[in-house]
């Protein structure tokens, strides 16, 4: 029995005029532990079938379990989701913020928790201050620390970078590889940044759009996974699977 | 190049321009009230409507030693700080339950147009036989006069709160009250000052009108009174001490701004 398992999703949305398909038939598997991530172009349902596993709605039809036992949508905190931005609350200090989860659910952060996950992010000092005085990465670094705080059993970050500087971005994929590995994290990302996905994951899900469903399945090599994104991203073997994916990329836009 | 001496001159300069710019407000004050006096002494306007600054100033000086000054201003301050303080309050709680009831904000959408497009103080004559002459109905005439305005912008504010801020609430399992505490409120507070500052000045216009119409007590009162017996410098009185009044409440709502709003 697998950790997580998403068995044929299928999702519609539907508006006065329209029904759109935008999940066909999603099934698959992910161990425990693993770092898996969602490739594919704009509009190929990524983002939605995240959304789902999150419990922010229900799939049209199909069924998602977690060890074994169905997701329950609203009181479910086994499922830590990172967003595009920080989205953290501008009038609460770094350290609330980072409490929020646990003040949420009623539970005292007495032994400081919170504090020691904002150090193994590189956040020392900033406890009293606003998002506002951080920089882009501090804060996105901040929201990574307010997941963590509920220790949930699977992360969802659906393009945590995309809205980073270059040299931001690959820093801060070191460092949530790093702490997703530490902590023994399963991990989803959606992206379409097809060297961030090879760099990161163990496996990568290629999805085709309209509607949106799963292509390809690409597992990366054992040499690449052991590597940190960074040195992964030099590694002899990385530009042929990139050329690899960005082939299947260009086949599916036309 | 001296960075040193660049900045002191730039430091200088602000203060050059923050002195003309005061410089310039009390030159205007002074020739306001001093062409008023001139203009009234030499009969260029009816000092009988008019009236002048020293004429108000000695009418003010009598009013404060006889007492009846106090006891009108203390009426009108403490209906119109009940008004306002409803009205802000049963505005924002009447946004709060829009937002909790999506159904019920569309069923109730095309009578709060209706409400808001209609003109509340008309609505004084039936407030005084339903509430009685008393400050009671005049209280009420200065918050309706502010609620449904306060509730369609705060509702408004609330609805375009990034929803974003939700999900990440929703992920942590908050209920709807929590989401509302710790995202939907605190987001809006910026709106829900500004209308605080709008509602200062609904909440005396309701005030004055249902002093129009009771005529018992209050600077609405006042105001009525020099009308009927021709004392225009009374009016005038009333009238300065009116916007001295609404100025500082105002001011206190743009203090509690600065203590609310402190990222």
């Amino acid at each position: 029995m697998s950790f997580l398992t998403i068995n044929s999703i299928y999702h519609t949305y539907f508006t006065q005029e329209t029904a759109t398909t935008a999940l066909k038939d999603i099934s698959l598997n992910i161990e425990k532990g693993e770092f898996i991530s969602f490739l594919g172009p704009s509009g190929c349902g990524k983002t939605t079938l995240l959304s789902i596993i999150a419990g922010l709605f229900p799939a049209t039809s199909g069924s998602i379990q977690l060890e074994g036992k169905p997701l329950k949508a609203d009181q479910d905190t086994s499922i830590g989701y990172m967003l595009q931005q920080d989205y953290l609350f501008p009038w609460k200090t770094i350290e609330e913020n980072v409490t929020l989860g646990l003040k949420l659910q009623n539970i005292k952060d007495t032994d400081g928790k919170a504090l020691k996950l904002l150090k193994d992010v590189d956040l020392v000092g900033v406890e009293k201050q606003f998002p506002k005085q951080l920089s882009g990465g501090m804060r996105q670094r901040a929201a990574l620390a307010r997941t963590l705080a509920v220790n949930p059993k699977i992360l969802l970050l659906d393009e945590p970078f995309s809205a980073l500087d270059y040299q931001t971005k690959l820093k801060l994929e070191d460092l949530v590889f790093e702490t997703l590995k530490s902590f023994g994290k399963t991990a989803l990302l959606v992206t379409h940044d097809i060297g961030e996905a090879i760099a990161m994951s163990d496996r990568i899900y290629l999805f085709s759009a309209n509607p949106g469903q799963i292509y390809r399945i690409f597992d990366i090599p054992a040499e690449l996974r052991a590597l940190r994104p960074f040195n992964a991203r030099n590694h002899p073997l990385y530009p042929s699977l990139f050329q690899t994916i960005w082939k299947e990329l260009e086949s599916l836009e036309h | 190049m001296n960075i040193k001496q660049l900045h002191h001159d730039f430091k200088a300069s602000l203060i050059r321009e923050k002195r003309f710019v005061r410089l310039y407000q009390i030159l205007i004050f002074l020739i306001f009230f001093s062409a008023w006096e001139i203009a009234s002494r030499l009969q260029w306007i009816n000092p009988l409507i008019f009236s002048s600054p020293t004429k108000v100033w000695r009418l003010f000086v009598i009013k404060i030693q006889d007492g009846t000054l106090l006891s009108h201003l203390s009426v009108t301050i403490f209906e119109t700080l009940l008004g306002f303080i409803l009205g802000t309050l049963l505005g924002v709680l009447l946004a709060t339950a829009l937002w909790w009831s999506p159904m019920l904000s569309k069923i109730l959408d095309p009578y709060l147009v209706i409400l808001n497009a209609m003109p509340k103080v008309a609505l004084g004559p039936i407030l005084i036989v339903a509430m009685g002459p008393g400050f009671s109905s005049i209280i009420a005439m200065g918050a309706i006069i502010s609620i449904i305005i306060t509730a369609i912008v705060v509702y408004t504010a609330f609805r375009e709160v990034d929803p974003n801020y939700l999900k990440v609430l929703q992920t942590f399992g908050a209920t709807r009250a929590q989401s509302f505490k710790e995202a939907i409120l605190p987001a809006s507070f910026p709106t829900i000052i500004s209308t605080l500052k709008v509602n200062v000045g609904l909440s005396w216009v309701g005030v004055i009108v249902g002093e129009f119409l009771v005529s018992s007590k209050g600077l609405g009162y006042l105001i009525i009174y020099g009308f009927q017996v021709f004392n225009f410098t009374l009016v005038m009185l009333s009238l300065m001490i009116i916007a001295v009044i609404a100025t500082i409440m105002y001011q206190l709502v743009e203090l509690l701004e600065k203590k609310l709003i402190k990222q």
